[in-house]
């Protein structure tokens, strides 16, 4: 089984890339390989709990959930995170707070990466 | 014992999205992600800036004065003093006019390292070069 990291840098809402990314490593961790989901900029957002999912608007939460129930690890941008008001007290559980040095550390050892850029 | 090479390739311009800056803290980054890895691992960055890009190499950004923000220049500033490659398309910049006396340092910062203007294909071997190629 091979290793894919997927850097994530689109807001959940406002495009679909960040659904494609959600359905992405979905499939990937079923299928048995390890996935890694760094968030930066402004897919930070994806973090914070209590997400109301409206029909017009994707949402994350529950996905993301799933995804750390397989396994998936899934990092924040701490710097990007705060910056825009979100403490740790309002995310999600189980989801790491790091630097951006843990996005290359896990490129370093991804055998796939796929870098889906900012709006 | 292994090295991850990596090509930044910086096509949006700064200010009008967070991009450029990401790419370039992001390149950064790679000064600490030892602390990540094994003994003798290492990741490279090359850092390069194409098509709208090219003007975060602009010199004598004042992003602290009308915004108060750091500017991207002191971002690559910043990537050059820690020794960083750094390639801006010659192309790119010819076609906004720049010249390279337009372009950036970190000569006052005491950087070794210069922004290098070179043709398309350099940045293109850089690509080729690279284990993973991140566009922003």
């Amino acid at each position: 089984m091979a290793t894919l990291t997927i850097g994530i840098f689109s807001s959940l809402i406002g495009s679909m890339s960040f659904d494609f990314a959600l359905k992405l490593a979905e499939t990937a961790a079923n299928k048995g390989h390890k996935v890694n989901l760094w968030l930066s900029g402004n897919a930070i957002g994806l973090v914070k709990n209590n997400q109301k999912h409206l029909k017009d608007y994707s949402t994350g939460e529950k996905p993301l959930k799933a995804l750390l129930e397989k396994g998936v690890e899934v990092c924040t941008c701490e710097a990007c995170t705060l910056a825009r008001g979100i403490q740790k007290t309002d995310a999600i559980g189980g989801v790491q707070w790091n630097a951006m040095h843990w996005y290359l550390a896990k490129i370093h050892h991804s055998d796939r990466v796929l870098h889906i850029g900012g709006e | 014992m292994a090295d991850t090479k990596l090509a930044f390739i910086v096509q949006r311009p700064p200010y009008k999205s967070e991009n450029p800056k990401l790419a370039v803290t992001h390149a950064i980054s790679y000064q600490t992600v030892e602390i990540l890895l094994e003994d003798g691992e290492t990741v490279t960055p090359t850092l390069c800036f194409i098509g709208e890009g090219v003007l975060a190499c602009l010199k004598g950004q004042k992003a602290m004065e009308h915004y108060g923000i750091t500017s991207t220049e002191m971002h690559v500033k910043s990537a050059l003093l820690v020794d960083l490659n750094v390639l801006v398309c010659k192309e790119d910049i010819d076609r906004f006019g720049i010249t390279e006396d337009k372009i950036l340092d970190a000569d006052d910062m005491g950087a070794d390292k210069k922004i290098q203007v070179v043709p398309y294909d350099a940045i293109q071997k850089a690509i080729e070069s690279a284990n993973h190629v991140l566009f922003f």
